[in-house]
């Protein structure tokens, strides 16, 4: 098959079924089976034949573009196997290069591995194979073209292969975990004003409905062709958390934590639209990709080629549109010099030769670094980052498989997607903010997960951190292991959130330390749920093999020990992705054994508890098979993500404008064994020193954590009430607000509402005495005349009398009196 | 001017016909059978049919050499055709009138007084 043609048709397909799903659901809901328990298999049908589509869309996928084996840092180099299949004039650049291999062959072809400022000519690089269109065209107005568009490559194929196996996992045990809902649900936590706890009619169909809309949702962000499609769904995937985590909305922290999601994520939003006015404004495209025609021609540059153009091998360039936009005074005083008709044509190829120079003064610099920080400040919100962190654990409120899809697979990954999918338009400078952002990130939420006591708000919190940990390889330069870890944690992260949802099911508590001992009650819960730790902490024999987390997280640590190499004014960055993994054991398995071993903390839910139904453990079986194998070299998941590596980021970069001294380290030198070795180390001893302090307060409870909890009472009161973020954003933003607000409202009570209610004083007074006249005067008239006729009707009535001699005697009378009257007043002169 | 020596001419006719009028006259004022009130009315239109006969007559006109003389009488025909007319729709209201009342007095004929 053709996979330019099928790709689109597949994956649009895929993208649509979960919308097809909703709209049934949302039309016929009811009527589907008993209690509208259809709906459950409408949806996981749906989104299981998506990632039937995606699949296959994957297999045509690497059986056109073969993944060819990436040579994982740490052993030797495999220069000899790989030359196999190498074109020879590659295979002896390769050689001299004396680095890392690539996956594409393209990418092969131009492949410099070289280290900045090396004196030999820059080889080229190309862009990533993609395939690129549209599928519908909304307006088209001179060069201004809004299209519904594709942009596939191997990114989007992975990511719907991925999002659409863990929905489904998800929706399979949704069916389990949401049976609650197919009766009448008693919400003990909604207490009615009479005492009574709200009774209320069962919401199983409405949960699948949004699920599968949310679904559609982060299919369409992951496909969409361009930005404006991307905005789009982006706030559909919103709108789909904003009615998730709202779910049970009769709960007050339900609805406060829909809102706050929604609220919070406007502010990142807001940041978002100034990045995409600010490169739409500038470049006047929305398209990622180039619009080529039949023959191959490029007809319309999209962003990524403006802003990294071939012609430039693929360096960050500043396009002619935003250099012009920004030196806009030299533009008018070059017009104004030639004002007279004939100097147009002068003027434009004045401005056109002045655009190199403008370029080289730094003119328009800025505003790729506001469109970068904007677009990064919509990932911020959405992905959870310091300091919009603070809606992510509240969304825990939401039934739990809306947290397992939320966190792992949709809309919090989706902050992460889009700053991987908008990389090439990142500067140095911004990427240098993401970094530290990250970073932030991932050391505030690690430090609150070991402290609290809710199993999902752990969870909740550990995303915040892996997240940040996403963020920060990508800041680093750090392209694929942050999406790499994307997609790990995507596993694990669900697997997690979905067993913590098992034992709310058996335990009906969030709260750990009412748990404990639980791992003979419910093994399989205990035990996928011990994979997904070990996966998430990234357990491994070094250099040997490990679960999926310990080679994504050992590629970033191994390019933070890279970056920083470089760099090493920001030691901070590797400090924290390096303790933040210690902090990650250490919270990861405080969970766990608290959860699982020990003695039951309460017997009443100790003797409650019990397995979960095996339509939701499957899901977590098979979870913890991919959370386990998913990152082995052998899948080749990033040599996948490898053909998709933005063009102009292998080499090492530097030449920041702000910063001149940032160098981004190329990522293929953190392969290197100088680097991965001490990173690999590094990590593990981490991890294991994380794992063992767990292990000796919690597992063998040498040291009792209450103590300790007593010796550090401030920190962990601190740490204890989350850094005291929503007390500081209710003391800086929501009182002011309010403040404000409040005066508003008196303004508006005492001025403003003053002045309508003496308006509408004056207005009804002189409506009185309106009245008055139109009664007395003109109703007066009216009816005097209607009484004089009254009576004159009265008055003559009696003439008719019905006698017909009276009439003739009143003829004959008239008759002659008429006659005696012409007779004597007539005149002849009338006649005339 | 003594009528009775003059030749006649259509004054004399007037007279007769002011006659015959005031005689319908009286009669259609006094009757009160609805019959009586009738013949009072062909009384009336029988004296504006003399006068009418009179000014159309060739031997009462000045102007006779002008005239064919048939304009009075083909009113006087039309009043008769109509006085028969009307003598018939008079005849059957009074009919129902005697049916529905028992009498034809044409005082009792007062219900839509006002």
């Amino acid at each position: 098959m053709n996979l330019p043609t099928a790709l689109p048709t597949l994956l649009g397909t895929a993208c649509l079924l979960p919308l097809l799903s909703f709209v049934v659901i949302l039309f016929f809901g009811k009527y589907l089976g008993k209690h509208g328990k259809g709906a459950s298999y409408v949806a996981a049908g749906a989104i299981i034949g998506a990632f039937a589509l995606s699949a296959i869309s994957l297999c045509g996928w690497v059986g056109q573009h073969p993944l060819v084996a990436v040579h994982h840092g740490g052993g030797a180099h495999h220069a000899d196997a790989e030359q196999a299949w190498l074109p020879a004039v590659v295979a002896t650049k390769l050689a001299d290069a004396n680095a890392c291999s690539t996956s594409s062959p393209i990418r092969l072809a131009n492949l410099s591995s070289e280290p900045a400022g090396s004196e030999h000519a820059a080889p080229q690089e190309a862009a990533p194979v993609n395939y690129n269109g549209d599928w519908y065209t909304l307006f088209e107005v001179g060069s201004l073209k809004l299209t519904i568009g594709y942009y596939i490559d191997a990114l989007t194929v992975a990511m719907f292969a991925m999002v659409t196996l863990i929905a489904s996992c998800i929706h399979i045990y949704a069916i389990g975990y949401m049976h609650d809902e197919l009766h009448d649900v008693t919400d003990h936590e909604v207490a009615l004003a009479d005492g009574h706890h709200l009774h209320r009619p069962g919401r199983f169909p409405r949960f699948f409905q949004y699920l599968s809309l949310f679904c559609f949702s982060m299919l369409g962000l992951v496909i969409s062709g361009n930005l404006l499609m991307t905005f789009v769904f982006w706030e559909l995937v919103g709108i789909c958390s904003y009615f998730l985590i709202g779910f049970y909305f009769e709960r007050k922290s339900a609805s406060n934590a829909a809102n706050k999601a929604f609220i919070v994520n406007r502010v990142g939003d807001f940041g978002f639209i100034i990045g995409l006015m600010a490169l739409f404004g500038a470049i006047g495209t929305f398209q990622f990709g180039d619009t080529v025609d039949d023959g191959g021609n490029t007809i319309a540059r999209g962003i990524f080629s403006q802003l990294r153009p071939p012609e430039n091998d693929y360096k960050l360039t500043l396009p002619d549109g935003m250099v012009l936009s920004s030196a806009g005074e030299q533009v008018a005083g070059i017009v104004n010099d030639h004002a007279d008709m004939g100097g147009l044509t002068a003027a434009k190829s004045q401005i056109e030769s002045q655009i190199p120079d403008w370029r080289k003064n730094g003119f328009g610099y800025g505003l790729l670094i506001v469109a970068g920080l904007g677009i990064f400040c919509g990932c911020v919100g959405k992905s959870a980052q310091f300091p919009l962190h603070v809606w992510l654990p509240d969304a825990m409120e939401g039934p739990t498989p809306v947290s397992a899809l939320v966190h792992s697979a949709t809309m919090v990954a989706a902050g992460v997607f889009f700053v991987g999918r908008c990389f090439p338009i990142f500067t140095q400078e911004v990427l240098l903010v993401i970094a530290y952002i990250g970073c932030i990130t991932l050391f505030i939420a690690a430090t609150i997960a070991m402290v609290a006591v809710d199993i999902k708000r752990v969870l909740a919190y550990s995303t915040v951190s892996q997240l940040g940990y996403m963020m920060l390889a990508l800041g680093i330069g750090g392209w694929v292991a942050g999406l790499f870890h994307l997609f790990t944690h995507a596993f694990f992260k669900s697997l997690l959130f979905m067993c913590s949802g098992s034992v709310i099911h058996a335990c009906h508590t969030n709260d750990m330390r009412k748990m404990g001992g639980l791992l003979k009650k419910m093994p399989y819960t205990g035990y996928t749920m011990l994979v997904g730790c070990l996966a998430i902490i990234g357990t491994g024999i070094p250099f040997v093999a490990g679960f999926s987390g310990y080679y994504s997280k050992d590629s970033i640590i191994a390019q933070a020990l890279s970056f920083t190499n470089q760099n090493p004014v920001h030691r901070i960055l590797f400090l924290a992705a390096a303790g933040g993994a210690s902090m990650t054991a250490f919270y990861m398995f405080r969970l766990w054994f608290l959860t699982f071993i020990g003695k039951p903390r309460d017997h009443h839910v100790y003797d409650h508890a019990h397995e979960s139904p095996p339509v939701m453990w499957a899901p977590l079986v098979l979870l913890a098979a991919f959370a386990f194998g998913i990152g082995w070299p052998l899948w080749g998941l990033t040599n996948m993500l490898e053909q998709a590596r933005p063009a102009g980021t292998i080499e090492t970069v530097t030449g920041a404008v702000v910063w001149p001294n940032v160098v981004h380290p190329s990522e293929y030198l953190s392969h290197e064994e100088a680097i991965h070795v001490p990173a690999s180390l590094i990590a593990f001893g981490t991890a294991l020193s994380g794992f063992l302090l767990a292990a000796v307060f919690y597992a063998w409870q040498w040291l009792n954590p209450a103590e300790v909890q007593q010796q550090f009472g401030k920190l962990h009161t601190f740490l204890w009430n989350k850094w005291y973020f929503d007390e500081l954003y209710n003391a800086i933003i929501v009182q002011p607000v309010h403040f404000v607000a409040r005066r508003v409202a008196d303004f508006d009570k005492h001025v403003i509402d003053r002045f309508i209610d003496g308006c509408a004083t004056a207005v009804r007074g002189l409506s009185t005495i309106d009245d008055a006249i139109d009664r007395l005067i003109v109703d007066g008239a009216v009816n005097l005349f209607a009484r004089w006729m009254h009576s004159a009707g009265i008055a003559f009535r009696s003439l008719q009398t019905g006698s017909l001699r009276q009439y003739v005697m009143f003829i004959v009378v008239g008759m002659v009196a008429i006659f005696v009257l012409v007779s004597f007043f007539w005149n002849y002169a009338w006649a005339m | 001017m003594n009528l009775l020596a003059q030749p006649v001419g259509v004054a004399h006719y007037m007279v007769v016909g002011a006659v015959l009028f005031v005689c319908g006259a009286i009669c259609m004022a006094t009757k009160r059978n609805a019959l009586g009130v009738l013949m009072g009315i062909e009384l009336v239109l029988n004296g504006a049919n003399i006068n009418f006969i009179a000014f159309g007559s060739q031997f009462l006109r000045k102007d006779s050499q002008w005239s064919i003389g048939l304009d009075g009488q083909l009113i006087a025909l039309f009043v008769i055709v109509l006085a028969a007319a009307e003598a018939a729709v008079t005849l059957a209201i009074t009919l129902n009138f005697y049916n529905n009342h028992g009498t034809v007095d044409v005082d009792r004929a007062d219900e839509l007084k006002g």
